[in-house]
């Protein structure tokens, strides 16, 4: 039967919805937290293997009469997804008991956000894309108001839902004007369509904001960081990454695929609005005295060097994007997962820096990993996040983007200001007050150690990864790899 | 375009004229004497309690919120029963677990409702 | 027969009152009551192109907009429930401890 050869290609969605089903009925009947949590992970490490397995071998083609995509980026997108729910996954629960507000509905809601994402990466047709983000953004509206009664986290969620709404609105007109100008909703076929009407760029341009919007690039980017300072810790990192990888990657099969004839002008468009991104981003993050919300602009700052990706346009663009993503989720969740630590110490609103003085030395192991994220996030090699950059840049030099590249050079090397800032409290400062940090736990640790290693080891050898990603668009994507 | 219209723009005229009209007769013509007893709102004939805008408990929300999405999954039901024969039995099993999880959501929140109607008395807002 | 330009022409200014009033509203009620509205207007555009060009997919997609919307409606509704027992109040210029 076809629809069972197609479900087990789309296997480690099926995983996830299942348990996200499984686990809510846990929760239902009531079952101890610690037993749901062990049976998300239980569900989260099937799904993770397959997604492995797929992202190595899976063949390229196309599910469920054409809906959905196989293989390549899709593969690499589930992978990265299901990676970044795992890990979210094991810091939650800590987190969660840590600051004394143990829901256990936020697993199921997990595995829910994660099946949108999956739908949203694998998409081939606009009905997908649109069942896909809006099932990963409900979800993630009831997680970021997931401490139900702290003002600052049902805060965020109102906002989050407000704009989130607004720009689905957006999206979907722009669906809407796309079908009525080309008579299909699948990418291919409007890939096909060659006649620039009115409907058609009014359409482009919708879908266009509307994403904006979902991965915050600058001129739509104003709720990001008030959500990201509200929502609890580890769902911030979700949020920063899994969401916008899935997000990222719909972008990149729906320019490649269904927008090759707009390719000119949204060159263009992504060029302005990467720089506009690249230079708020890293400039607000540089006066921010929260650590969360300095994180969240220099979130904005990495989404506007992946629109330069974008803004190239050709097959090295896409394949340093899509290496830049897996590498911006590994030392996003890292970081974002020490904060989490240091704050489920204190009460919630232990971000400011200040609190950070003299941290490093106490628990030396999350120090270390925190400056490896840190220094990461801020592009110093040997590690993951200059290999990204410098593949993004390289990508847009070929393309012949040279001022962009170099006012994107110049924000990231500003960047490293406010990276290396709280490097500086860490260990330069002393702390005023005696502060007691307890000791993380095994896993927990274990698990941000994993993340450095990868972000080390993909900053040391990217070539095997970069080789993989290359292989998934037509073009010759191994010339520039070091 | 507007010739095609043109009876349903009389029509809609008409009655607007009319309703006017009538209200206008009848306020000429009625007698008019009010008293305290006739002005007050009727509620049975006893002294009227409390203000009308009473606030309701939030539980009712709660199943409000439960019947939009029950309801809707309809949409996707009705198709597909009327299409059956054509789709063939397939269908059925896709129909099937969308049945399903439709159900489990369904005992998820009944066994969410029982507690929320008690905690919901205790501490309303 | 009336002409597609006039189901488009009723569908965008709905969408347009939809976004005005998002935009200027105080209260978080209304503010969903106008996304809403904005999706509804959207279905319009929709349905109008599919029985235009005799093409079912455009319907279909209505159905999963009219279901999005109902979720989005609940989960929206038990943010507001969650916000108003907090601060006691709907009114979104009264919520602002998130500034930069």
């Amino acid at each position: 039967m076809e629809i069972l050869n197609d479900l087990l290609n789309y296997l480690p969605a099926a995983i996830v919805a299942v348990g996200g089903l499984v686990v809510m009925m846990m929760d239902g009947y009531k079952a101890k937290s610690r037993l749901i949590y062990q049976t998300t992970m239980f569900f989260l490490a099937g799904a993770l293997v397959i997604a492995t397995y797929d992202l190595l071998y899976q063949e390229v083609g196309t599910l469920f009469s054409d809906m959905a995509a196989s293989g390549s980026t899709a593969a690499f997108g589930t992978f990265i997804v299901v990676f970044g729910t795992f890990f979210t996954v094991i810091l939650t629960h800590d987190y969660l008991i840590g600051v004394k507000h143990n829901y256990p509905q936020v697993y199921p809601l997990l595995m829910f956000c994660t099946v949108g994402m999956i739908v949203l990466a694998t998409a081939n047709d606009l009905v997908t894309v649109f069942i896909g983000l809006e099932t990963m953004s409900i979800s993630l509206y009831a997680l970021a108001g997931i401490i139900r009664d702290k003002q600052l986290g049902v805060e965020s969620a109102l906002k989050y839902f407000i704009l989130g709404a607004f720009s689905t609105g957006f999206f979907l007109y722009g669906i809407a004007l796309l079908y009525g100008a080309t008579g299909s909703t699948n990418l291919s076929e409007i890939g096909a369509y060659t006649d620039g009407s009115m409907i058609y760029w009014g359409g482009v341009s919708m879908l266009l904001v509307a994403f904006f919007f979902k991965i915050s690039a600058v001129p739509f980017h104003m709720w990001t960081p008030d959500v990201y300072t509200g929502s609890p810790t580890t769902i911030t990192a979700y949020m920063s990454t899994a969401s916008k990888t899935a997000a990222i990657v719909a972008l990149v099969l729906i320019l490649e695929r269904a927008l090759p004839y707009a390719a000119d002008q949204i060159t263009s468009t992504m060029a302005i609005i990467a720089i506009m991104t690249m230079v708020l981003g890293n400039t607000v993050a540089m006066v921010q005295d929260n650590v969360k919300r300095m994180l969240a602009y220099s979130s904005i700052a990495h989404v506007g060097y992946l629109l330069v990706g974008l803004a190239a346009g050709t097959d090295l663009g896409f394949t340093a994007v899509l290496y830049y993503l897996l590498a911006y989720s590994l030392m996003n969740i890292g970081a974002f997962g020490v904060v989490a630590y240091y704050e489920k110490n204190h009460d919630v609103h232990f971000n400011n820096i200040e609190s950070y003085a003299g941290l490093g030395y106490k628990q030396p192991l999350m120090g270390i990993l925190l400056s490896v994220f840190l220094l990461s996030l801020a592009g110093i090699p040997p590690l993951a996040g200059f290999i990204g950059k410098y593949l993004v840049f390289a990508a847009a030099v070929e393309a012949g983007l040279i001022n962009l590249v170099i006012i994107g050079v110049l924000a990231s090397a500003a960047s490293a200001y406010f990276y290396l800032r709280v490097m500086v409290y860490l260990y330069f400062k002393e702390s005023k007050e005696p502060v007691k940090l307890m000791k993380p736990l095994r896993v927990y640790s274990f698990s941000l150690v994993v993340l450095a290693v990868l972000t080390l080891y993909f900053g040391i050898l990217p070539a095997g990864i970069t080789e993989l990603i290359a292989s998934y668009f037509s073009g010759n994507g191994l010339a520039i790899v070091p | 375009m507007f010739e095609e219209f043109f009876p349903i723009f009389v029509l809609i005229g008409i009655s607007v004229f009319l309703a006017f009209v009538l209200m206008l007769i009848s306020w000429l013509l009625g007698p008019s004497r009010p008293n305290a007893p006739k002005l007050r709102p009727y509620e049975s004939g006893m002294d009227p309690i409390g203000d009308a805008k009473e606030r309701y408990s939030i539980s009712f929300y709660m199943v409000a919120m439960e019947f939009i999405v029950f309801d809707l999954e309809i949409v996707f039901i009705y198709p597909w029963a009327v299409r059956y024969q054509e789709l063939g039995f397939g269908t059925f099993w896709a129909v099937m677990v969308f049945l399903t999880i439709l159900t489990l959501g369904l005992f998820y929140t009944l066994k969410k409702e029982s507690k929320n109607f008690s905690i919901s008395k205790a501490k309303q807002v | 027969m009336i002409g597609i330009e006039w189901y488009l022409g009723v569908s965008a200014v709905l969408f347009i009152i939809g976004v005005i009033g998002v935009l200027t509203r105080g209260n978080a009620i209304i503010i969903f009551m106008c996304v809403e509205l904005m999706l509804s207007a959207v279905n319009i555009t929709l349905v109008a192109f599919s029985s235009f060009m005799g093409d079912v997919h455009g319907m279909i997609l209505v159905f999963f907009v009219l279901c999005v919307a109902a979720a989005e409606a609940c989960v929206g509704l038990a943010i507001i429930i969650a916000i108003f027992r907090n601060n006691i109040t709907a009114d979104i210029n009264k919520i602002n401890l998130l500034r930069w």
